[in-house]
């Protein structure tokens, strides 16, 4: 029999998962979407993230001070990486972007464990936001439920970033055809440094307001990058809204899964993909020819 | 490959194999690090040929390395299955059709995506073996006590429990890898393999089905892995779960760039330097768990500036060593002092009949042939016929649809409405790689060639479409013994003048020279319906007058169809002209008759829809 009050339970768990998860694949699909190129260090970015933020609470005890820096650090992570080395690879094959980011991510997890060991770490949530809260229906905790806000927040800004504003339109354009874009006078290579800035911020912010729902360790990076692919490729490369969609549907699958048994979690998942190649092939918001 | 030397490779793979042990201990090699780069070397095989020769980067390779160590390792320890080799390969035969069965999902996108999904099939992987099976593969103990192997061979018995008994082990079972992997490699399935890599949309067009060569490719990678993960556990006296671990396809991929991707040592030539710097690290400068952020470093710098690995760097070196300065000039159709160049003064190819319908009437006949592209219609409701051996030209303004319209007779897309029928048979919805194999092509309006391959590799892969159907797995017969295949590359090299040229890399190619190639790739498959989309564009005069007259010269015993703006040219090529403009067919006739007709000369010449007038 199903516990009901469980599964409800479970369900927001999804939801929170689902909500981080698409705030993750948001920075990965707009930077695929615009430059063309596949971070594989960006579950590394998501680790960064965290581990900035819980130096900065370690030192000023301010959880909004970890929020800023965490964000911030890897914003100029993901700008310097930019300006440095991916620039050299935008006419390179896919496979050598591949490889190099691959490479980022492994140096930067082995420079985290060198100045901060293996073990870890945890950044406690706010007083305000500590302890649980009784909805009526049932008990859960206060802060999970103050992240399903801040993500959603940070989702709802990211939508008005590219949906609203100038910056935002010249984005879009780059992802429908960033050759185009340039040719009309726009800086293109500016946007790209400054995409993959916000990109590499988006997974350092949710790296960050996770810490205080799962500790943080060197690798914790790359499962979340795992479940980011899936997310993509359920809701297709490219695409704000199918990294959104495809975010929840991953969180909930993981989360009911996980009520029955978490070693099953990852098979569902990949059955979900699965069924989404062969009935979609290019993601349920995705467009043909965008590879 | 070196035909005039065919074992040498092989032949200095035994040797090193066998001098190995004596000089890398002096190196400082420990026997169970040079028995793991011979695990690792082996796994990476197959990758190389997945990775460096189709183009296809797996990052999920640990599962069927897993599976295939976990299979074999659990039939010699729970099941008490006495015989070693026998586990081993079948742990090898079921990590193959576990890779068929995945490669049937990973490979229905390529690219990012296929990336992706290897990633997380190799995830899944790792937590299956971790959860739901763990009754059978010990979790996260994996499984301890796999025995070595040992046979009895009459009068002793063979054992290989220490060290250096297992290098003999192991280095016997590369050199059988690295033999069949050459095979592979030099046969037609690894000429196709490659072309895939360089432009797949290109080897489809010439008649091979990529879909089943990639899954091909995908499938002997998962035999190696398998193979190489029995090993393991044999070699280590016990299969450790990690081998599932994203890790492990991650240091593979790694070792495979450092070594370099394509060269089928790299792999090896990357575990070794992989594993000696570990070693290193952490033996000698005592860095602890810093090695890894070294090796990371070390891996990114040479992934920017050395971009074909290490063997890569050699094979290049050795080859300027070799060349000097020894620079070739582009040849055109005629080259200064030699006599000019005579396409009809060489044997004409004929085109191959497949179908066994009447040789006479329409060839090719479309009817209401529309296409939309959601709100442009490019093509509507054209009627369009071709006799056998005829010679026809398309023309039109740009943008008249003429490209579409040739894209819609090729099928590389299908057409909104209408019927497409060649030789008899309906073609419509019908797939280019069928297409091309039932005798009709195209040649590009933008060269579609393979840049890295030579012009004898371009041109073969081009002849194999002809020779070997869509698919077939003949992975272990040599090139050289394809039946015509060589006749038939050097007289379409002839043809379109490149026989000088044959063993230069495409890239090196003069523009006119891969215009002819582009050409020569068409004919190469023995079209009996040629489509040629601007043959001429881009040429000199004195090109195109080459090439008119090599264009008449393979018209004998062939019907094509040729669009270009090039209206002399084209005029006097062919009999029958058809006008396209605005999607639609304008008017048809002879070029006397097009030349006078009132309605072209207001479709090139201005007056748009009569309103300027």
């Amino acid at each position: 029999m199903i516990n009901w009050a469980n599964f409800i339970s479970q369900c927001f768990n999804g939801l929170v998962t689902g909500a981080l998860l698409a705030l993750i694949s948001s920075g990965l699909t707009i930077i695929y979407g615009t430059l063309g190129v596949l971070n594989l260090a960006h579950g590394a970015m998501f680790m960064l993230g965290g581990y900035a933020g819980w130096l900065a609470y370690s030192y000023t005890g301010s959880y909004l001070a970890a929020v800023a820096a965490g964000s911030l650090f890897v914003m100029v992570v993901g700008v310097v990486m930019e300006r440095l080395i991916i620039r050299h690879f935008y006419t390179r094959p896919h496979e050598d972007q591949l490889l190099v980011t691959f490479g980022l991510g492994i140096v930067f997890v082995e420079a985290v464990r060198f100045f901060f060991g293996s073990l870890s770490q945890t950044v406690p949530p706010p007083a305000a936001l500590a302890g649980i809260t009784n909805l009526g229906f049932m008990i859960y905790p206060t802060y999970r439920l103050a992240l399903l806000g801040i993500v959603a927040v940070a989702l709802l800004v990211l939508y008005f970033v590219l949906y609203r504003t100038r910056i935002g339109m010249i984005v879009r354009a780059g992802i429908e055809d960033s050759v185009m874009v340039d040719s009309l006078g726009i800086d293109v290579h500016r946007i790209f440094m400054l995409v993959f800035g916000i990109g590499a911020m988006a997974a350092g912010f949710a790296g960050i307001v996770n810490a205080p729902v799962v500790s943080i360790a060197p690798d914790v990076g790359e499962a979340i990058l795992v479940q980011t692919f899936v997310v993509v490729v359920i809701g297709g490369v490219g695409s704000f809204p199918g990294a959104i969609i495809g975010g929840l549907i991953a969180g909930e699958i993981i989360s009911i899964t996980s009520m029955f048994n978490p070693g099953y979690s990852y098979i569902m998942l990949f059955v979900a993909m699965t069924l989404v190649l062969v009935l979609r092939p290019h993601g349920l918001l995705g467009q043909a020819g965008r590879e | 490959m070196n035909i005039k030397r065919p074992y040498l490779v092989e032949l200095l793979t035994a040797i090193a194999l066998i001098l190995a042990p004596f000089v890398l201990p002096w190196l400082g090699f420990s026997p169970s690090t040079i028995n793991r780069i011979l695990i690792w070397g082996l796994f990476g095989l197959g990758f190389d040929i997945l990775f460096g020769y189709t183009g296809l980067l797996s990052f999920g390779q640990s599962a069927f390395y897993g599976t295939g160590g976990m299979f074999a390792a659990y039939l010699l320890t729970e099941a008490n299955f006495p015989y070693v080799i026998v586990a081993i390969v079948l742990g090898a035969v079921v990590a193959g059709v576990v890779g068929y069965f995945i490669g049937l999902i990973a490979l229905r996108r390529t690219g990012i995506y296929f990336a992706m999904i290897t990633v997380a099939i190799a995830e899944v992987f790792f937590f299956v073996e971790f959860n739901p099976l763990s009754a059978y593969t010990g979790g996260e103990n994996g499984l301890p006590g796999v025995p070595t192997p040992a046979f009895n061979i009459g009068f002793t018995v063979l054992k290989f429990g220490s060290d250096w008994t297992m290098y003999v082990f192991l280095a016997f079972w590369y050199f059988i890898g690295i033999v069949i992997a050459l095979r592979i490699v030099r046969s037609p399935v690894g000429a196709i393999l490659s072309a895939i890599r360089d432009n797949p949309l290109r080897a489809a067009a010439l008649g091979h089905n990529i879909h089943g060569y990639k899954l091909t490719a995908f499938v002997v990678a998962a035999i190696y892995a398998g193979f190489a993960g029995g090993l393991l556990g044999t070699m280590q006296g016990f299969m450790p779960p990690d081998a599932f671990m994203f890790d492990t396809s991650g240091q593979l991929v790694m070792q495979t760039a450092i070594g370099g991707a394509g060269t089928l040592f790299g792999p090896l030539v990357g575990a070794t330097v992989w594993l000696y710097l570990s070693d290193f690290f952490q033996n000698t400068l005592h860095l602890g768990a810093t090695w890894k952020l070294v090796l990371g470093i070390v891996f990114v710098l040479l992934v920017v500036f050395l971009r074909r690995g290490i063997v890569g760097a050699i094979v290049d070196l050795c080859r300027v060593a070799r060349n000097g300065t020894k620079a070739v000039e582009p040849v055109g159709f005629t080259t200064t002092g030699t006599a000019s160049f005579d396409p009809a003064a060489i044997k004409p190819m004929p085109a191959r009949r497949r179908g066994n319908g009447p040789a006479s009437g329409p060839i090719l006949h479309a009817t209401g042939l529309s296409k939309r592209y959601g709100g442009l219609l490019a093509n509507s409701d054209i009627d369009f016929s071709v006799d056998h051996g005829e010679m026809r030209g398309i023309i039109g303004p740009n943008g008249a649809g003429k490209s579409t319209f040739f894209r819609m007779l090729t099928c590389e897309v299908p057409p909104t409405s209408g019927k497409i029928v060649f030789e008899g048979r309906d073609i419509t919805g019908k797939s280019v790689t069928d297409v091309c194999q039932l005798g009709l092509t195209k040649s590009y309006q933008i060269n579609q060639l393979f840049d890295r391959l030579t012009v004898r590799r371009n041109l073969t892969i081009a002849a194999l479409g002809e020779t070997r159907g869509k698919f077939r797995l003949d992975l272990f017969k040599s090139l050289h013994n394809v039946v015509g295949l060589d006749e038939q590359v050097e007289r379409t090299a002839a043809l379109v003048n490149l026989t000088s040229r044959l063993d230069t890399p495409v890239s090196e190619l003069a523009y006119g020279e891969k215009r002819r190639l582009e050409i020569g790739l068409a004919l190469a498959t023995s079209p009996s319906l040629l489509l040629l989309d601007e043959p001429l564009a881009g040429m000199s005069p004195r090109e195109r007058i080459e090439t008119v007259a090599l264009l008449k010269s393979i018209a004998r015993g062939r019907t094509m169809i040729i669009i270009d703006h090039d209206m002399d040219s084209l005029f006097e090529l062919v009999a029958k002209v058809t006008v396209l403009q605005e999607g639609k067919v304008l008017v048809e006739g002879t070029p006397a008759e097009i030349k006078n007709n009132a309605k072209v000369q207001e479709a090139y010449l201005g007056g748009v829809h009569g309103e300027m007038a």
